[in-house]
């Protein structure tokens, strides 16, 4: 059987087996990426702190997590955990690994958006007598948020395509199933081009996204 | 506090940027319902002066009091230490201030820009504070404003939402750091009719400006600084129009020369 052959007979086959691991694919990337979020914002927060050791800290864990690989990352917490005590499941050492290392990420696109902001904006707010906590959340975040949703949305792009080597620790999502299939039929081609079709469903309607909200501009633009 | 007492007191203040010295002992009174002016050429401390009042430059010696109280920093155990950020921030309060690049945030719209420190400081409720928002903001001739996002406002329509937006905050003390010295010349003096108006309710103002003919006509007091000290002050007919120092003449001569 040639590739075409293999596609037309198994083709709708393998599409609708890889389909099944989706919702796996999306729970990984949506608890993942809202991890990142959180930690990411409270990385860049000590990133730009005043205190010197918040500073170090944010400036170390951003080195470590960009300059190690994710892959690394997620044996280390799935394999290295329960050394110290811990056995998280798949799934958990998947938004965990995924979320800590997008926080790193996460957090220079916060930094960015916030330095973006003009100085006398955050002068404005405290001389208002808010507290710079304060400032952050009603008059710098709500600024940089605008600034920062393409760039967001490019990381979730990314993001999504890195829940793709999860499967390595045991999560059953789309790659976890193109290998199982694999090893069933040997039709690496076919089940390897259609798990990239279906990542390329979503991403390329968020990268859209991504170039319409940064031609777009907000009502106060 | 008495009554007699000074609204604002600065003791001797001191600030320095690295080697430089930008404000080399300042010490000035300001009565309640007093307006002063400072006057000076560019780069003599003025901003900084201003800046320090509300403790957004932290000076490096001299203390300021307002109300008595002193700003920015606490005595315990016979030490000055530094408030916390939520001790600082209620200070600030009381401190208005209006800068010279408007400072409005972009986000919001007028009356938004005028609600949100009520709001998220005094705690108000959004319907007191929006009532109180478009009072102030009628005050200054923008009624008919109030949902326009700064963006579509003039310069001299957006330095009005930024007074309005200090008025908010019912503070005691108001500074305006040369508020009309970024407007095109013909939105002037529509800002300066709102100063005066404030100046006529016995409100205390500390203005600087290079508006010479308006600190003549609003302030009690003129103040004229240089290299980070009060060189020469007093009532305007004597420091504007019969200086005694050089320097104040000097300056005086080279504003009407401009
Ligand atoms: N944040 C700062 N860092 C270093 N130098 C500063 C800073 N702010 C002001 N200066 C310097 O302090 C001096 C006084 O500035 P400023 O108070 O703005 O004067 P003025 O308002 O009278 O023009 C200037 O020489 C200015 O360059
Ligand atoms: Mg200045």
């Amino acid at each position: 059987m040639n590739f075409f052959q293999v596609m037309e007979q198994k083709g709708w086959y393998f599409f609708t087996t890889l389909m099944g691991g989706w919702p796996e694919t999306l729970a990984v990337a949506v608890c993942s990426f809202v991890f990142a979020m959180v930690i990411g914002l409270v990385i860049a927060l000590m990133r730009l702190s005043r205190w010197r050791i918040p500073r170090w800290f944010a400036i170390s864990y951003i080195e470590f997590f960009r300059g190690t690989p994710a892959l690394v990352q997620l044996f280390v917490i799935y394999f290295g955990f329960p050394d110290i005590g811990f056995q998280p499941s798949p799934f958990q050492a998947a938004i965990v690994g995924l979320g800590l290392n997008g926080a790193a990420y996460m957090a220079e696109i916060y930094r960015a958006g916030i330095e973006s902001i003009h100085r006398g904006q955050m002068e404005a707010a405290l001389s208002l007598g808010m507290t710079p906590a304060r400032a952050m959340q009603h008059i710098i975040l709500p600024q940089a948020m605008r600034t920062m949703l393409p760039p967001i949305t490019n990381f979730a792009i990314v993001l999504l395509k890195d829940t793709s080597i999860v499967f390595a620790v045991g999560v059953v999502e789309i790659m976890a199933l193109a290998r199982n299939l694999v090893t069933e039929t040997l039709q690496s081609a076919a089940v390897y081009l259609i798990a990239g079709a279906l990542y390329l469903c979503v991403t390329i309607p968020m990268a859209r996204l991504a170039a319409r909200l940064e031609r777009q501009r907000q009502a106060w633009q | 506090m008495g009554q007699m007492d000074p609204l604002l007191r600065i003791v001797d203040l001191h600030k320095r940027f690295g080697e430089l010295e930008v404000l080399a002992g300042v010490s000035l009174d300001v009565k309640r319902g007093e307006k002063v002016s400072i006057i000076g050429p560019s780069g003599s401390g003025k901003t900084t002066l201003l800046r320090c009042i509300n403790y957004l430059e932290k000076p490096t010696g001299g203390h300021i009091y307002i109300d008595g109280t002193l700003i920015g920093e606490k005595q315990v155990g016979g030490k000055f230490v530094h408030l916390s950020d939520r001790e600082l921030a209620k200070e600030r309060r009381e401190i208005g201030f209006v800068f010279q690049r408007f400072n409005l945030f972009p986000h919001l719209t007028a009356l938004g820009n005028v609600t949100i420190a009520p709001i998220k400081v005094l705690g108000l409720s959004r319907e007191e504070a929006e009532a109180r928002g478009r009072q102030m903001l009628e005050k200054v001739g923008l009624g008919h404003k109030v949902n326009e996002y700064p963006e579509r406002l003039s310069g001299g329509q957006q330095q009005r939402v930024a007074i309005a937006r200090v008025l908010a905050m019912q503070p005691k003390l108001m500074l305006f750091d040369e508020a009309t010295s970024a407007l095109d010349p013909e939105l002037i003096g529509e800002v300066l009719r709102v100063m005066r108006q404030l100046a006529d309710e016995g409100r205390t103002m500390v203005i600087v400006t290079h508006e010479i003919q308006f600190s003549g006509e609003v302030s009690d007091r003129v103040v004229f600084m240089d290299h980070g000290k009060i060189v020469e002050q007093g009532p305007p007919k004597s420091v504007l129009f019969n200086p005694q120092q050089p320097r104040t003449r000097e300056f005086l001569k080279h504003l009407q020369e401009r």
